[in-house]
């Protein structure tokens, strides 16, 4: 099975890595951008057959995959 | 008196700790590999700087799971001193022995200069021999320093004064120009709420001899020491 985890810097989080996208975005000729927030797309495969998968996976979500401190993380899983 | 320098695989401040800090007439360091499980026998801790397991995911965020990070917490929590330096400091965060994150500087830039820090803490376990507004001078190497925290946790640290060392110039000013990553109100080093684990991004280990520009770090050191051996004397 294919899980793909999201994480991305909270709101409160200054992202300059996004600022500086954002900046060329609108001088490349899309003045229409307001903002971008750069975050970590995992694509992860697991044996499927394993127990207690989604309790798991949310552990590490939070433990190693983000920091919630400064980060939110999803897990989509592809139907 | 023997200190501690964790070395996980990445560390490369490792040797300039171990060398700083043998400088010290009555202390010696030893190395221990993160692949140890006890910090027994040892009066302080220090986790050096550097690029642990590649900065991978997120500065420190894979180093906190080493073997040996399980025998620095317990320690810490019977009172042991323990000093993160740069990606030492960033691993205190990650495991949860200070509050709040390092993140990317403002800049994006990697920045690598000689910095000037105010002590905000005059009596703080790590700071005690330097004096209320002290100016210690120390390097700084990193591309992920800028400190954050939440407001919540930021009017705590106030508070409860854990924040030891700001940013300044060189006459002492909290100012924006001397704010070499963004960090919040300057923030350079904290302590948790004890007082007994100290985070900062500044390096004391590269700051040990004034032939290198500064022999500040020294100070933070002996503080240290002068720490343990009031301990002992308190136990004894």
């Amino acid at each position: 099975m294919k899980v793909n985890v999201v994480v991305t810097p909270k709101a409160a989080v200054l992202d300059p890595q996004g600022a500086a996208v954002r900046d060329a975005m609108q001088h490349l000729g899309m003045p229409e951008v307001r903002s971008v927030r750069i975050g970590k797309f995992l694509e992860i495969e697991i044996d499927d057959k394993a127990a207690n998968l989604e309790t798991r996976l949310h552990d590490l979500c939070r433990d190693l995959l983000s920091n919630p401190v400064i980060e939110d993380y999803e897990v989509q899983t592809p139907k | 008196m023997k200190f501690a320098v964790i070395q996980f695989p990445g560390s490369n401040c490792d040797q300039d700790c171990l060398a700083g800090l043998n400088g010290i007439l009555g202390l010696r360091a030893e190395y221990i590999w993160h692949k140890q499980t006890s910090v027994d026998g040892f009066d302080a801790i220090v986790l050096p700087g550097g690029f642990s397991y590649g900065d991978y995911l997120r500065c420190g965020a894979i180093a906190r799971f080493s073997p040996i990070m399980q025998s620095v917490v317990n320690a810490a929590r019977d009172g042991t001193l323990v000093i993160g330096v740069c990606n030492g400091f960033q691993i205190l965060c990650e495991i949860g022995l200070l509050p709040g994150a390092l993140v990317r500087n403002r800049s994006l830039h990697f920045v690598c200069d000689m910095v000037t820090t105010r002590v905000e803490v005059a009596d703080s376990l790590f700071t005690h021999g330097c004096g209320q507004g002290a100016l210690l001078r120390m390097p700084v190497a990193h591309g992920e320093g800028c400190f954050f925290a939440d407001e919540a946790t930021l009017r705590e640290l106030n508070e409860r004064r854990q924040i030891i060392l700001r940013y300044a110039t060189a006459d002492g000013g909290i100012t924006p120009d001397a704010n070499p990553n963004g960090s919040i109100e300057n923030i350079a080093g904290i302590s948790n709420r004890e007082g007994n684990v100290f985070g900062l991004m500044p390096h004391p280990d590269r700051a040990c001899e004034a032939r290198l520009g500064s022999a500040d770090g020294i100070k933070i050191f002996r503080s240290m020491m002068e720490t343990v051996a009031a301990g002992r004397m308190r136990a004894a």
